[in-house]
């Protein structure tokens, strides 16, 4: 399992530049936003958490179709399907891998793109706790999405169709908890209810990825 | 005799031959009997006015967007459990008279909103939830016309459905949490029988509910019946390029 984690983060450091492009996309979305609803820096507070929410799902769904299709191209996933490993494991790992190559600098780097969009300094923290519990979910749930469409010839519009229905409920958790925190109220409650939502996708979401995995690798 | 024989295609149809000209007269009679008594019989409500009439065509169709993904439900069930073909056809066959059912409801909605909430569209638990159903609908047709093999595209959809399932309601309850809303709560709860509609209104549209249920029943039916026809003839043409 180690071996593959490394794996897959050697080919996303190295290979491709998959590494830096969510990040890329989620700077350039967010560079856009205050030209798109105009300078006000109190509009600006008002929409950032939502907006950086936003951001930050749609970096994860642009980066989910490399998760699993280079290695569908060229056999990879035929060999894990048939390796000792669980699919189930494997399809965790790829998980935690896109959380670590995609994920992880989102929640890093939305506090800097926070202060171009005039967040409230109360917001901070908790823009960062709900992205840091969020975005594993997204990860998790994109999996399954990449599981579904990995076998059908351009895909990935097709994915996002099917994924952005299921961000739902992580995304308005999410930005709940960031929003009441900028707006200086206790987020707690949707922030719980979000960790329950991470908790639970990886919890199951893996057996769901990898029973369609099997289906289309038959 | 038990009902897993109507998982045999022949005798399927021959079944649903059999039943579709009674289904399609009773949906017929209620739906005209229940719309006809709702739209001209009924008098108008003393703060509604006469908009009150839409709800024997919105209240129906929402009822069955849900209890049509619910039917899909079972039948991705019973295809990832008993590998019945009928069953994953019937699932795919209901999809489209679901989403139809979703925007009929949406729209209904819409212009019943106008005039009482003075908004075509409000972000209400109930309404962002019935258009995230319609984006969920939308999701499994277009998976069902991706695949190319019939049997893989049946096992696909019929795992989405699943999990689909789950997100909905979970969606349900988290734009519940998110917003609470205009649209009122149900006026005709079964469990606890206390219902606040009128009997006046509340005839026509329970004639119009079982109406739209018989309704969706005899277009699956006819639905599912072409499914099978036209795997039927996919098969007897590959069989012939074979021979050739």
């Amino acid at each position: 399992m180690i071996a593959l984690l490394h794996r897959d983060l050697m080919l996303a450091f190295r290979a491709g530049g998959g590494f830096g492009l969510g990040l890329a996309f989620f700077l350039i979305v967010t560079v856009l936003v205050p030209f798109s609803v105009g300078p006000q820096s109190e509009l600006l507070s008002t929409i950032a958490p939502g907006v950086l929410w936003l951001g930050a799902l749609l970096a994860c769904l642009l980066s989910l179709d490399r998760l699993l299709a280079l290695d569908f191209e060229d056999g990879t996933l035929d060999l894990l399907a048939t390796a000792p490993l669980p699919l189930e494991a494997a399809l965790s790992i790829k998980a935690l891998s896109h959380w670590l190559t995609t994920g992880l600098p989102l929640v890093l780097a939305a506090p800097i793109l926070g202060l171009m969009l005039n967040l409230e300094p109360d917001g901070y923290l908790w823009l960062i706790a709900s992205l840091g519990l969020g975005t594993p979910a997204l990860s998790v749930i994109g999996a399954f999405g990449a599981a579904l469409t990995v076998g059908i010839k351009r895909g990935g519009l097709l994915m996002s169709l099917l994924v952005l229905p299921l961000y739902v409920p992580t995304l308005i958790f999410g930005a709940e908890a960031a929003r009441r925190g900028a707006m200086g109220l206790d987020g707690t409650t949707p922030l719980i209810l979000l960790a329950g939502i991470t908790l639970g996708t990886i919890a199951l979401m893996p057996f769901a990825s990898a029973a369609v995995l099997r289906m289309t690798l038959r | 005799m038990s009902l897993w024989e109507y998982a045999n295609p022949v005798k399927f149809l021959g079944l649903s031959a059999r039943v579709q000209p009674f289904l399609w007269a009773a949906a017929a009679i209620c739906m005209v009997v229940g719309l006809v008594w709702g739209f001209f019989v009924t008098p108008d409500d003393y703060r509604q006015g006469s908009t009150v009439k839409i709800i024997y065509l919105h209240v129906p169709a929402a009822l069955m967007a849900i209890n049509a993904w619910f039917m899909m439900l079972v039948a991705s069930l019973i295809w990832l459990i008993r590998r019945h073909h009928v069953s994953a056809l019937a699932a795919k066959a209901a999809a489209p008279v679901g989403i139809t059912m979703t925007l009929i409801a949406l729209v209904t909605g819409a212009i019943w909103g106008q005039p009482m909430w003075g908004t075509w569209w409000a972000w209400d638990p109930r309404l962002t939830s019935f258009l995230i159903l319609f984006l969920f609908y939308l999701g499994y047709i277009a998976l069902w016309e991706a695949v190319e093999d019939p049997d893989t595209a049946a096992d696909l959809t019929s795992v989405l459905c699943l999990v689909g399932s789950v997100f909905a309601v979970l969606s349900r309850y988290a734009v519940k949490f998110w917003n609470q809303g205009l649209h009122q709560g149900t006026s005709v709860p079964v469990a606890t029988g206390g219902r606040t509609v009128s009997d006046v209104f509340f005839y026509p549209l329970a004639l119009s509910m079982v109406g739209f249920g018989l309704l969706f029943l005899a277009l699956v039916l006819y639905r599912t019946g072409t499914e099978i026809r036209l795997r039927r003839a996919r098969a007897l043409l590959a069989r012939r390029k074979k021979d050739i």
